[in-house]
């Protein structure tokens, strides 16, 4: 009995008990699944006093959008962000487990984390996965010694940049900062230069669309400005789409009544 | 073609003001072969939480049962009732947890908060990549014609007998265009107080 | 783990990776929705010509009008879209030429589907829907497959975002799955047909990466087409 609820029980770190099932059905001629990707446009630069981080908020399925909001810019440490670029999922978990690393080396060595730490975590988690984990990374944030940016690819690989840039729309991006970018710009030049990159990935880069998100990491405080700017609205649609109701024909029906008849109050505690 | 199409099927959640929908087909096949008109693939998981899931049969039924053992533990060891949104992300881990040997389903989720009782809905990949959008998830075999039918047909704060047309509607024209989903539709009206679950009258070809 | 699809590098191009085999067909995106009515037919296509992730352009007119009662709409293959209209062209001019009166749009319909089955082992790799007004002045939608057949509608969706619009015009022009009450469909009318099709434009614009920046549209009468623009998402 304890055994049998001990084999079900969630244990830590992948699992691999389908893979071979499934490489049996991918041999019969089935075709892989598609998972969420992230075609993507993300950037980071330094600027004076810190780093700005900027994304788009598309998230495609094939040719077909499946997200039309979702949120790039992770959260890694109070002063350290992370853009994902690549499969969403890995994107996602890969900076939500090392966002949890460095809270608990934080707490181990008693300082503020250096965004040098959350690159070395990352690239060594990406390279034992040999770039099986697909997600490529715009790291940035501002620690004792300063802004950092760091690109790091899906194999483990890291380069330490003024600016930087990936994803689909990262050559449409990238443009933009090599015409404009130099060393000092104001927080305003910045931001304005970030949003200018993603824009241009926005528009003229399929895998990229939406809405700008921007995240400016200051040396004390940090402000993530998402949906910065909302890129492009839905259009207004000229009929309202109304049903007259009954329209749609019922075999059966049943209702479940809930019936909360009991009603739970707060009672203060008694602190005297 | 996809294992995710081996079996066929499809689920469409909605949010509406104060009350959340989700509906399912009732087609279980095996390519182009319906075996069985009846199964439904949407489940309850808590009083005001259901999870839909499509893809292959197999692991919708293992997915179902390991996820429901999962959120026994939970309440047993919380002592309370598990809202939508930490059931998603329990969800989310369990999947991609099979990130290298993954389980071939989409998963919905739809509900109400417990205590805020505000309306809930998110998908899936199948690795377990969280989308929780303000208006509509879909999943399954016919996910492009759902999403040209609900981009259409939704708009905020639809009351409940405006959102069960909606999504009635929405459900029954995109699987009319699929052949591997439809053969009956079963939509589910989740609000504060009562659950409706209403069978509809469908296309059985 | 390239058994899952899940591969060493993204799917999008990337430099210095080369490709061996040479693919004579490429997708270049795009939508058309065509709508007939009782004495008129509304066809739309939208103007945005891609490939892979890269937009070619904004603004391509992808309606043909072959006589002043035919527009032939095509997306697909762009290389292939532009000979087989050029050839449409070139034969329905000889046919005025040698019989005096210009091709009625069921001939037109007919011809087409007989150019395209001439490259039955080759073929042009497009979506076409041809819309017009009939011998008896009714408006009439003809859909086709790449290898030339035909039918007879009188509404279609096709294109990069046809599977996501075609659902749409059954439920909002053909009313099906709507119970009634044993009344008659309302009759179709021009500006219920040009609403249909640009909001159906403006919902695949959300979820098709391929089909955006402005749909134009025609709306073909006994006494000639008129064109309307409306803009969509430019993402």
């Amino acid at each position: 009995m304890d055994l049998d609820l001990a084999r079900n029980l969630p244990r830590a770190g992948f699992n691999f008990d389908n893979c071979k099932r499934n490489a049996t059905l991918l041999s019969g001629g089935f075709k892989p699944p598609t998972t969420t990707k992230t075609g993507t446009t993300i950037v980071g630069i330094i600027y004076k006093d810190g780093v700005v981080l900027g994304a788009d908020t598309r998230a495609t399925e094939g040719p077909i959008v499946s997200d039309k909001n979702c949120a790039k810019i992770h959260y890694l440490a109070k002063n350290i962000y992370c853009c994902g670029a690549g499969t969403a999922a890995d994107t996602e978990m890969t900076t939500d487990l090392i966002s949890s690393h460095l809270e608990l080396h934080r707490l181990s060595t008693e300082r503020e984390v250096r965004v040098v730490a959350a690159n070395t975590m990352l690239k060594q988690m990406l390279f034992r996965y040999q770039g099986h984990i697909s997600a490529a990374l715009v790291l940035g944030g501002v620690d004792k010694t300063g802004p950092h940016i760091y690109s790091i690819h899906p194999h483990g690989s890291s380069d330490k940049l003024p600016y930087a840039t990936m994803g689909s729309g990262s050559l449409a991006a990238m443009s933009v900062f090599e015409s404009r970018w130099k060393p000092d710009l104001s927080e305003e030049e910045a931001k304005l230069l970030v949003r200018d990159a993603i824009a241009a990935g926005i528009f003229n880069d399929l895998g990229s669309g939406s809405n700008v998100d921007l995240c400016v990491i200051r040396k004390d405080n940090v402000e993530y400005l998402r949906n910065y700017e909302l890129a492009n609205k839905k259009g207004t649609r000229q009929l309202d789409y109304r049903f007259n109701i009954g329209a749609t024909q019922v075999l059966h029906s049943t209702t479940k009544d809930m019936h909360i008849t009991e009603r739970i109050e707060v009672v203060p505690m008694e602190t005297s | 073609m996809s294992i995710l199409a081996y079996n066929g099927g499809c689920v469409v959640a909605m949010r509406g003001k104060d009350c959340v929908a989700i509906a399912t087909d009732h087609r279980f096949g095996v390519q182009a072969q319906t075996i069985s008109t009846d199964f439904k693939k949407v489940f309850k998981i808590a009083p005001r939480m259901f999870l839909g899931l499509t893809g292959l049969q197999t692991d919708i039924l293992t997915v179902r049962d390991r996820l429901m053992f999962r959120k026994n533990l939970y309440e047993t060891r919380e002592n309370r009732e598990m809202a939508p949104k930490p059931f998603s992300a329990m969800l989310s881990s369990f999947l991609y947890e099979h990130r290298f040997g993954p389980y071939f389903i989409e998963p919905v989720v739809a509900g109400l908060d417990p205590k805020t009782l505000k309306p809930f809905v998110c998908n899936m990949d199948l690795i377990g990549c969280p989308n929780e959008p303000d208006d509509f998830v879909v999943a399954g075999t016919c996910a492009e014609q759902l999403y040209g039918m609900c981009e259409t047909l939704w708009k905020p704060d639809l009351d409940p007998k405006q959102l069960f047309e909606v999504i009635s509607q929405s459900m029954m024209n995109a699987f009319d265009r699929d052949a591997m989903s439809g053969w009956g539709a079963t939509v589910y009206i989740i609000e504060k107080d009562t659950i409706t679950e209403r069978t509809l009258k469908t296309r059985m070809d | 783990m390239s058994s899952l699809g899940f591969e060493q590098f993204p799917d999008y191009q990337v430099p210095g990776v080369s490709h061996a085999d040479f693919s004579p067909y490429e997708s270049n995106g795009g939508s058309i929705v065509a709508i007939a009515g009782e004495d008129f037919v509304v066809i739309a296509a939208d103007t945005r010509l891609s490939s892979g992730y890269n937009i070619h352009t904004r603004t391509q007119n992808k309606l043909f009008p072959l006589s002043n009662k035919t527009v032939l709409a095509s997306t697909g293959c762009w290389c292939d879209t532009l000979s087989l209209t050029g050839l449409m062209k070139v034969r329905m001019q000889s046919y005025e030429h040698t019989h005096l009166k210009t091709m009625t749009t069921d001939a037109v319909a007919q011809m087409l589907s007989i150019t395209m089955y001439n490259r039955r082992f080759f073929p042009y790799y497009v979506s076409n829907i041809l819309a017009g007004i009939d011998k008896d002045g009714k408006g009439v939608v003809f859909s086709y497959d790449p290898i030339g057949h035909c039918e007879r509608a009188t509404y279609r969706a096709g294109g990069t975002a046809g599977s996501l619009l075609q659902p749409v015009l059954d439920n909002q022009i053909g009313y099906k799955n709507m119970n009634l009450n044993g009344e008659e469909p309302p009759v179709l009318t021009k500006d219920r047909a040009v609403a249909v099709a640009s909001d159906t434009f403006i919902s695949a614009a959300e979820r098709d990466i391929y089909t955006g920046d402005f749909v134009l549209i025609n709306i073909i009468t006994a006494d000639g087409i008129e064109t309307k623009e409306l803009q969509l998402r430019q993402d």
